[in-house]
């Protein structure tokens, strides 16, 4: 929803054949998914299962600081690869080809208070079906935020720095308002006694009693002298995973360079239009192999978006392939190190929690005697 | 409180430490085949038995309830990453000292499972596996004669009866192509040596396939026999068609190793087992879209393939994937995306 649209160059025969050349990309992952890949999941979730143990193990003696120090960053790693490498990629289906119960999408629970059924539909169908699609999708701006010049201001947005770095620190909380829609659904009687939405709020209800009485209860008791310093280290770790999972998410989609949607835009939408919005919708963030692996590879957000069911440790190889066909069609591939989106995204927020300034319009991303072309 | 209760307890508070996971995720880690824990066994070793058949030694886990001579065991193998599951006879005798169990595998043309068992398992290799199955044994009360008629890989739950029970009449009829191609020859004629049985070997090749009606030649007795066969369809079919005319159905016992094979088609009747409704599906509809043609509540979502919010039980029967023509046949366990799968031949989908 820029002033200018940066596809307007393609014609729609051209669309359609970026969307074939994708399927291409894809079904050629598929071919070749096996035995590497499996193993390769395994080892993750066995080793982040061994990471957790042995940090909580660690913690039982945190009243000593190099014991709390290296017990809480080993136990915010381990909850950083359930969240991200493991729980995300699983709950997308993106494993269920192993046919293998335990590592399923209709099975897999996470260490998150949003129960991993709740967060399917929201983050699954809603987000991921109708990325940037502004009235659509509440992933942009969580319904807390304004994050495009075409949404209508409202004095509520002059908080929204304040608001987008309270939901970073209780990430995971906001998640679960989130998916119970929290807001729409409390705002009448009607609503709130709805059965359905009390059912949902029940389970997230249930969920969260489980994860505090873990974190906050009974760890804390099973370190005996150490009670209070095993508080603050489950503490700290919810706190250090919310945060960087807000940050990864933040680069996904709000960086500046990528598009927002018009509801009417996406009416009759074909395959290659559907797949040059998820192109123009999402961005990437470069760096090491540690980076794209402790982001559960949504570094590659451009490559998940294209593909949410592809397994994560493909992702990588994909992305070269993508990459040559945003060239060829001469898009923009948004993508930075992890600083420098971070930072963006927020420099996004502050200046969007401002009315728009008549001259701020933007400037136009590509050359004129190319749009003339 | 009583002790069941006070473990229900601990067990109940371990839970508390491990949410969302399960005490038992992290006891996997280290102790897979332990007391409790999903039936799992480990592959101990892979013996050669012919040029395509191989016998596979498993260490069961502390849940193995054992077996009786002539059942099989569905056992869940990860081939190329994806978890598949068939079922084999057990071959080894019911006391085995060691606590092992064997099957014995023949490779069979495109059997993904088969093949992998025999030209490509590795000892230490975990599988899962069910309880021993299948009515298929001797009766407690033993018959005085006995007559085993067996054709290919049909010899396998002959086997574990031979090695099992001593008994003092026993004539095994057995078909093959060629000699090389018998399955446990040595031992079996052994076992002819030492007086515990009369065999008779078909060669296939060279005598042509096994007619029942030879029987009355090379078993003459072979009505007063209680027998039990196993072996292909064409044999079984035939078999039961002999001892029916004969007057003596109830003497005759066998076992079918595939019950129906799946042909992918194009399109088919789908059955939507829970709702009871059925529909006539074309090739190119997805299943979504039938059922709630049908008026079937079906899940869905992004109506894409993108969510997977529309998995749901394959029964029976075949579908393929819309996008990349992919087969997928029913299964216990197996869900699939009905928004991007159409009909392949008849299904039954579990709505
Ligand atoms: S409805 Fe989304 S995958 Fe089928």
């Amino acid at each position: 929803m820029t002033a200018i649209d940066p596809t307007a160059h393609l014609t729609a025969e051209q669309i359609e054949e970026l969307g074939r050349e994708l399927d291409a990309i894809r079904d050629e992952v598929i071919a070749g998914r096996g035995e590497k890949d499996a193993a390769y999941i395994r080892k993750v979730i066995s080793a982040q299962r061994k990471l957790e143990l042995v940090s909580r193990g660690v913690l039982l003696f945190s009243i000593f600081p190099p014991a709390w120090l290296i017990g809480t960053a080993g136990l915010s790693v381990a909850k950083i690869m359930d969240n991200m490498e493991i729980g995300h990629n699983i709950l997308h289906g993106q494993w269920d080809w192993m046919r293998d119960p335990k590592i399923h999408s209709t099975t897999w629970e996470w260490d998150h208070v949003s129960p991993a059924e709740q967060w399917k539909h929201s983050h699954n169908e809603l987000h991921h079906t109708y990325t940037n699609v502004i009235g659509k999708d509440n992933d942009l701006g969580y319904g807390i935020m304004r994050v495009d010049e075409d949404q209508k201001w409202h004095p509520f947005h002059l908080g929204q720095p304040l608001w987008n770095f309270l939901n970073a620190c209780f990430f995971e909380y906001g998640i679960a308002a989130y998916d119970l829609e929290l807001g729409k659904n409390l705002s009448s009687e009607r609503r709130r006694k709805n059965p359905e939405f009390r059912e949902r709020a029940r389970a997230v209800g249930r969920k969260i009693r489980k994860q505090v009485l873990k974190d906050y209860v009974i760890h804390p008791l099973l370190s005996g002298p150490s009670f209070l310093t095993t508080l603050g280290a489950t503490f700290t770790a919810n706190l250090v995973r919310n945060i960087w999972s807000h940050s990864v998410i933040m680069c996904g989609h709000f960086p500046e360079g990528v598009q927002v949607f018009e509801r009417r835009s996406i009416k009759g939408e074909t395959r290659g239009q559907w797949y040059l919005r998820q192109m123009m919708g999402s961005a990437n963030i470069s760096g090491s192999k540690a980076m794209h692996f402790m982001t559960g590879n949504l570094s590659h957000q451009i490559e998940h978006h294209l593909f949410p069911d592809l397994p994560s440790n493909r992702y990588a190889e994909v992305a070269v392939k993508v990459r040559a066909l945003f060239e060829k069609y001469e898009l923009e591939y948004v993508s930075g190190p992890l600083p420098k989106q971070v930072l963006s995204a927020w420099s996004k927020v502050f200046r969007l929690s401002l009315p728009n300034r008549k001259s701020e319009a933007r400037t136009p991303e590509r050359e004129p005697e190319l749009l003339a072309a | 409180m009583t002790s069941t209760a006070l473990r229900s307890r601990a067990w109940k508070l371990l839970e508390m430490v491990t949410t969302p996971l399960l005490p038992s995720d992290y006891l996997d880690l280290v102790s897979p085949l332990r007391a409790g824990a999903d039936l799992r066994g480990r592959i101990e070793a892979v013996r050669p038995e012919t040029a395509d058949a191989a016998t596979v030694v498993i260490r069961p886990g502390r849940g193995w309830r054992g077996h009786t001579a002539g059942q099989y065991v569905r056992i869940g193998v990860d081939v190329d990453g994806v978890r598949l599951w068939r079922a084999y006879s057990l071959t080894s005798p019911t006391d085995r000292r060691d606590g092992r169990v064997t099957i014995t595998v023949k490779a069979i043309p495109d059997g993904k499972v088969s093949n992998h068992l025999v030209r490509r398992a590795t000892p230490g290799t975990l599988i899962h596996l069910d309880q021993a199955t299948g009515d298929f044994v001797l009766p407690r009360a033993r018959p005085a004669k006995v007559l085993y008629l067996t054709a290919g890989s049909g010899i396998t739950p002959v086997m574990g009866m031979l090695r099992d029970s001593g008994l003092d009449d026993v004539v095994l009829v057995h078909s093959a192509p060629r000699p090389q191609d018998v399955i446990f020859r040595d031992e079996l004629h052994r076992m002819v040596a030492d007086g515990k049985l009369r065999l008779t070997e078909v060669h296939s090749d060279t005598d042509g396939m096994l007619d029942v009606t030879r029987l009355e030649e090379l078993v003459p007795d072979w009505a007063e026999r209680e027998t039990w066969a196993c072996g292909p369809a064409g044999l079984l079919d035939a078999a039961e068609k002999h001892w029916s005319e004969h007057g003596v159905p109830e003497r005759l016992h066998t076992e079918r190793f595939r019950p129906g094979v799946v042909v992918a088609g194009d399109g088919g009747e789908v059955t939507f087992s829970v709702t009871g409704r059925t529909a006539d599906a074309g090739g190119a509809t997805p299943l979504l879209d039938v059922g709630e043609q049908a008026g079937v509540l079906m899940p869905s979502g992004c109506r894409m393939g993108i969510c997977f919010g529309c998995l749901t039980p394959l029964k029976a029967g075949a579908v393929r994937d819309l996008r990349t023509g992919e087969i997928t046949e029913a299964e216990p366990g197996v869900l699939i995306q009905t928004c991007v799968s159409a009909a392949a031949g008849p299904c039954d989908i579990e709505r």
